[in-house]
């Protein structure tokens, strides 16, 4: 392992990551305004949805149950850990080249987004 | 208005914001949230959640560009996203303590900063730094292509720019942008970062910390999917095209025309949040 490779692995990582995203929330996207393309909308005051379409595992439960709006959401959690997925890998990374500094360096703001995700859970 | 006119609006409109954040550099983000809260009266709290994501789907879809070509140091990049990651769970925290019109002030706040730095231009601070002692032991140093060949550069002044770098993380928790702008400055001028190195690093760290800030902005029902969608794919399409045109564009007139609109934009967010329209 050295760091022009590493670089390769995460370009790749990052790239795959934003490309399966948009698939997902395009799809999603599609089956929601073939079932509400009609409905009123208004969203100028802020109301927070239901405690199930603000956690990681509700989420991932109404994707299952095909849910499109449940689906567009579980795309979007795809992308928010795409750059933690990018972190761990360099992580990784870092431990391969011996580089001991860079790899606790990256557990570090591993451990932080970590906390973060902690919150949606 | 329905919701499929809702989510065609929103769609172009994000993707113009993209197309025109690629090619100046300032990022969707600053022209999504006014767009959304001035043109279509959508709460800053949906716009803000919006925005961040469409901020996470840019940096890493330009990232992968800019890694492989060997600009980006990911070193200073982790390093730094020590502290943007803190910098932007304070910030996210504090998006839900402050009220709406608060929001849009300090948001009308950057972006006439944003204004300005498109006003001025962003440009190189000249000659490579020597590295300083403490650069030295974190090994920051790097090499970056020019003209096809690696010239070597040093890093200085740690501490001011990790402070920075807080000060970006905490802007970009708050407001849901990317705050690319700040990142480059800590780099670029505090750092003494080569410019291209401290652009390309920026972008990559970008995703990082708006990841830090999107599980609170999850869990507080920030992040709706029905505004996020169009947001997202629009924004995502407009900036691929945009960095596709930006070797051709003439970047010097546009910035003085986008300055123009994000200044009109600025003044506008001020005084709706000041009347509290917003």
């Amino acid at each position: 392992m050295d760091d022009r490779r590493l670089e390769t692995i995460i370009g790749n990582l990052l790239r795959a990551g934003v490309l399966l995203t948009a698939a997902t929330v395009f799809a999603g996207g599609v089956l929601y305004l073939v079932q509400h393309h009609a409905d009123r909308i208004d969203y100028h005051t802020f109301v927070a949805g239901a405690p199930s379409t603000r956690s990681v595992s509700g989420i991932l439960q109404s994707a299952a149950r095909g849910d499109s709006e449940g689906i567009i959401e579980a795309g979007l959690l795809l992308l928010i850990l795409t750059p933690i997925a990018r972190v761990a890998v360099a992580m990784v990374g870092f431990l391969l080249e011996r580089d001991r500094l860079y790899a606790v360096v990256s557990l570090i703001v591993l451990a932080i987004l970590a906390f973060s995700l902690m919150h949606a859970t | 208005m329905t919701a499929l006119e809702f989510t065609v609006v929103v769609w172009a409109l994000s993707a113009l914001a993209g197309f025109l954040g690629a090619l100046t550099g300032l990022g969707g983000g600053v022209v999504v949230v006014p767009a959304l809260t001035l043109a279509l009266g959508v709460d800053i709290k949906y716009a803000i959640g919006a925005s961040l994501v469409s901020v996470i789907a840019t940096s890493s879809g330009a990232a992968a560009a800019y890694v492989r070509e060997g600009y980006s140091n990911i070193r200073i990049g982790m390093f730094l996203e020590i502290a943007t990651t803190l910098g932007a769970i304070a910030g996210a925290f504090l998006a839900g303590r402050v009220s709406t019109h608060a929001l849009a002030i300090v948001f009308g706040l950057m972006l006439l900063q944003a204004a300005y730095q498109s006003f001025k231009g962003m440009s190189d601070h000249g000659p490579n730094a020597e590295s300083d002692s403490l650069s030295k032991r974190l090994r920051l140093g790097g090499a970056y292509p020019v003209n096809g060949k690696r010239q070597n550069y040093g890093v200085r002044h740690v501490p001011g720019g990790f402070a920075m770098m807080f000060g970006a993380g905490t802007l970009s928790g708050l407001l849901g942008i990317g705050s690319g702008a700040v990142k480059v400055i800590a780099m670029d001028r505090i750092m003494r970062i080569p410019f291209k190195v401290s652009t390309t690093t920026s972008n990559f760290m970008i995703g990082v910390t708006a990841a830090a800030s999107a599980g609170l902005y999850l869990s507080r029902g920030y992040i709706d999917p029905r505004v996020a969608m169009p947001v997202m794919l629009g924004v995502l399409i407009g900036a691929l095209l945009g960095a596709k045109v930006l070797v051709h564009a003439r970047v010097k007139t546009l910035r003085i025309v986008f300055g123009v609109v994000i200044l009109a934009l600025a003044v506008e967010m001020i005084l709706n949040g000041a009347t509290g329209k917003i």
